[in-house]
């Protein structure tokens, strides 16, 4: 091989590698994108319904306002729109169509204003999952009627409310002011959310001042001997211990020990915290490795004692990154989720945790809970979940990053 | 310095008695129960464990209310009279003490202080000994790991054998609810969960490996700072993202989208295949590898590099033949840490691999893993003492043993290396 080939050899050799690295690092950012806009795609159908404005005729009617039959009322409503169908059967399936939670929106804008009590008035009725499906995306009427949501009847009235120009599609806030329901039209992540954010309120308050004070002896005060290096080595080695082994521990010693309530917020912040103490510490003791020797030196010679050089002037200058490593830390716990199934946070809940102590649930458990769920509909909301919380986390993120930008102390 | 002196006689005060209300508060409830179950009646111990464990239920709630204990109709009156001072006497009791206490031991503190006494110093003994207190949670968590596990390991072991556990071929947890059922006692046999979750991690380092060592390679060798700057925290995006999306995102895109073009070349794949997890966790690990793998090639000594590159060699020659042996353990240590990651990942399995405890190489079929089974075994409605609910437990410490082995090795590894070349 003379040397000209050689050399063209080598060159290519060079691009070529080159082109792998470039590549890889191509292909992941793509599989970020991917991710992110498949989230995003499916996602969209769940920020609209479908629902159908009726007039509801509560003028020269007898009401009580404390014992009032809303249930009843948007029933009479809805048949309104069919008056053939009259037997039992009949009555159910077109029932079906519209959603259960109407008769709570119905009581929510009466108790809003007071004065619709005396008159007819337009109400916006939503339609249940299967009916706002077939609007979204139509059905497929070759399938046989047994193996479809809907049957022939049902899409046969839902079609001729279509004609008659009664449905109406609106922007769905449902997803972001409800807590969880059976009904896909009417679950939302506030109450998830909710249970999030005071799981994450125990873990700050547990693990912060822990992981400080703990980084700050092992920086500051401990001296090199084998307990402080047995300390340390247990602190890097839980950073990589998996989560799940901490919903264990949680198990059996939170709930089965010290008998702790199932599925509170409180057991889930003790459990995040333990996990996210060592990323903490990790965090602080970099930020106080990172303050230069000079300001540690000059207190010193000022007089000062050890604990005051450190509260009164290292802390200090390491807080911005002692904040944003905490933060980062949060930001891991509020995505997990592994620990909290094995402490019961997975639990149904329709309510809004009002304390620590109600049984809740955190936003990506509420994720997994829809993942699981078979109605259909259940899928654009979940993807709007994943997409609240990837929204949330970028939040805290930017915190992190402007508290960096704006506070980092450069030597 | 007088704020030392308050500070002083403060410590001394309130320390150890707010040590002794967490102690109290703790054990309230055991404490509770313990009087309570003294005065059950017997009528209620024989109905069984249910009912007991409800009658305590009540009464615990409701033991600062005389009137509602004496409705309840558990306990005759004398016992719950008995119970309500009895719970009482202990609260006022170990209150007080607390309190005494603390009035105590401030006058003790109040008392060494003079002129001369140096309460800096002692103040800061004192902190440096509660920080001291602090830095060894860590250490504690670890025990409470492993003892827990342990715990709970062995009252499995003691329903089923060591021996079936670790080598048994088959895994069906499900204990028959009725004793005479047939198959009442379910299998524990744990190698199709292991090699189940060997595979899939086997699967998710052929996509992290690669991509993950390339990536790294391409930031730290050839990407001009700028660039680096703005793909680095890119690429870390992928580590933030939470499991469950990657798992959500496997089940829903990839594993049917994995069937139906399996489907098109013939094959048959089960719509939980190990493949679609093993691909989706594989995406998930690219940072682990790649941030660390990035560190020890940056750490590699400019003059190795600077001798290759004068002696003629290309820049990628010189990475191959230079940079990537020289930093080898470095790179093997970050392989070894996520893979101890992903034996560890539970939702991305949970959502997208199978409960099927097939013992199978086959990517294309469903497999289940170590935290699969955990989650499955746990979540829902359980009872302590049944093998189904301590097999996950048994799981849980081959679990942390694993990781804690993988976890070692790379830290040793990663150490030894970054001590080479300081």
């Amino acid at each position: 091989m003379n040397d000209k080939a050689l050399t063209l050899k080598r060159k290519f050799a060079e691009t070529r590698f080159k082109i792998y690295g470039l590549a890889s690092l191509f292909l992941a950012m793509v599989m970020l994108v991917v991710i992110i806009s498949s989230m995003t795609y499916r996602s969209i159908p769940a920020f609209t319904n479908y629902g159908i404005n009726l007039e509801i005729k509560l003028a020269n009617e007898f009401i009580d306002k404390d014992d009032l039959d809303y249930r009843g009322i948007i029933r009479e409503t809805i048949f309104s729109l069919d008056s053939e169908c009259d037997d039992r059967k009949c009555r159910r399936s077109f029932s079906k169509l519209f959603s259960s939670g109407a008769a709570y929106d119905l009581r929510d804008a009466l108790e809003e204003d007071e004065s619709l009590y005396e008159k007819n008035f337009n109400f916006y009725i939503l339609f249940s999952d299967d009916a706002d499906l077939f609007y979204k995306f139509g059905i497929d009427k070759n399938l046989p009627e047994n193996e479809r949501r809907l049957n022939d009847q049902e899409i046969l009235w839902l079609e001729g409310f279509q004609e008659k120009g009664l449905v109406e599609k609106k922007f769905s806030s449902n997803l972001f002011t409800n807590g969880d329901s059976r009904e896909p039209e009417i679950a939302g992540v506030l109450g998830a959310v909710i249970g999030s954010m005071y799981t994450i309120l125990i873990t700050l308050i547990i693990s912060f001042p822990t992981g400080v004070l703990a980084a700050i002896y092992l920086e500051s005060f401990a001296s090199k001997n084998r307990i402080t290096d047995f300390i340390e080595v247990n602190i890097n080695n839980l950073a990589a211990v998996p989560s799940i082994v901490f919903g264990l521990l949680g198990l059996a010693l939170f709930i089965n020990f010290f008998g702790m309530p199932r599925s509170a917020p409180l057991v889930g912040g003790c459990v995040l915290s333990l996990m996210t103490l060592p990323v903490i510490i990790i965090a602080t003791r970099a930020s106080l490795q990172s303050v230069p020797p000079s300001i540690r030196e000059a207190a010193l010679a000022m007089g000062a004692s050890e604990m005051q050089v450190v509260f009164q002037h290292i802390l200090p200058a390491a807080l911005p990154g002692i904040l944003t490593g905490t933060i980062i830390g949060l930001a891991r716990a509020f995505g997990e989720s592994a620990p909290l199934l094995l402490i019961g946070m997975v639990a149904f809940v329709v309510d809004i945790p009002q304390s620590v102590m109600d049984p809740a649930t955190a936003l990506p458990v509420q994720v997994y809970i829809w993942a699981d769920s078979p109605e259909r509909a259940f899928v654009a909301k979940t993807s709007a979940a994943t997409l609240v919380l990837i929204f949330l986390l970028i939040i805290i993120n930017l915190a992190a990053v402007i508290l960096r930008k704006k506070y980092e102390l450069k030597w | 310095m007088p704020n030392y002196h308050g500070l002083y006689s403060l410590l001394w005060s309130q320390l150890i008695p707010l040590l002794l209300l967490l102690i109290f508060i703790v054990i309230d409830a055991s404490v509770k129960e313990l009087l309570i179950f003294e005065r059950l009646p017997e009528s209620i111990i024989l109905i069984g464990q249910d009912e007991i464990n409800y009658s305590v239920n009540v009464i615990r709630d409701n033991i600062r209310n005389l009137d509602v204990l004496i409705s309840l109709d558990i306990l005759s009156i004398e016992s719950a009279n008995g119970l309500y001072n009895q719970y009482f006497l202990y609260r006022t009791l170990f209150l007080s003490i607390i309190s005494l206490l603390s009035g105590a031991l401030g006058f003790f503190a109040i008392s060494r202080l003079n002129m001369r006494f140096d309460a800096r110093r002692n103040v800061e003994k004192i902190l440096r000994f509660i920080f001291f207190i602090f830095s060894t949670v860590a250490v504690l968590t670890t025990f409470g790991i492993i003892l827990s596990l342990i715990f709970e390991t062995l009252r499995f072991f003691s329903q089923v054998g060591f021996t079936e556990f670790m080598f048994g071929t088959h895994w069906s947890p499900q204990t028959a609810i009725r004793e005479d059922q047939v198959g009442s006692s379910g299998s524990f046999g744990a190698i199709p969960i292991f090699t189940g979750t060997l595979l899939i991690t086997f699967l998710a380092m052929i996509v992290a490996a690669p991509l993950g060592l390339y990536s790294a390679i391409y930031l730290s060798q050839y990407a001009k700072p700028s660039v680096r700057n703005y793909f680095k925290p890119m690429l870390e995006i992928l580590a933030g993202i939470p499991t469950v999306v990657y798992g959500f995102f496997a089940a829903l895109s990839v594993g049917p989208f994995i069937r139906s073009s399996g489907e098109t070349l013939g094959l048959t794949v089960s719509t939980e295949s190990a493949l679609a997890a093993g691909l989706v966790m594989g995406i998930m690990i690219i940072p682990y590898v790649s941030s660390l793998s990035d560190d020890v090639m940056s750490a590699v000594p400019e003059s190795l590099r600077d001798g290759s590159l004068a002696l003629g060699a290309t820049k990628s020659e010189t990475i191959k033949k230079v940079i990537f042996p020289a930093a080898l353990p470095g790179i093997v240590g970050a392989m070894l840490l996520a893979i101890s990651r992903a034996i560890g990942e539970t939702m991305i399995v949970v959502m997208a691999a199978g409960l099927a405890a097939n013992l199978t190489a086959n990517p294309l079929s469903a497999v289940t893993t170590v935290t699969v089974q955990i989650v499955t075994l746990l979540v829902g409605d359980q009872e302590f003492d049944s093998p189904k609910t301590l097999a996950a437990f048994a799981l849980g410490l081959v679990l942390f043993f694993i990781t804690l082995i993988l976890n070692v090795i790379a830290m040793i590894t990663v150490r030894r290396y970054r001590e080479r070349y300081e």
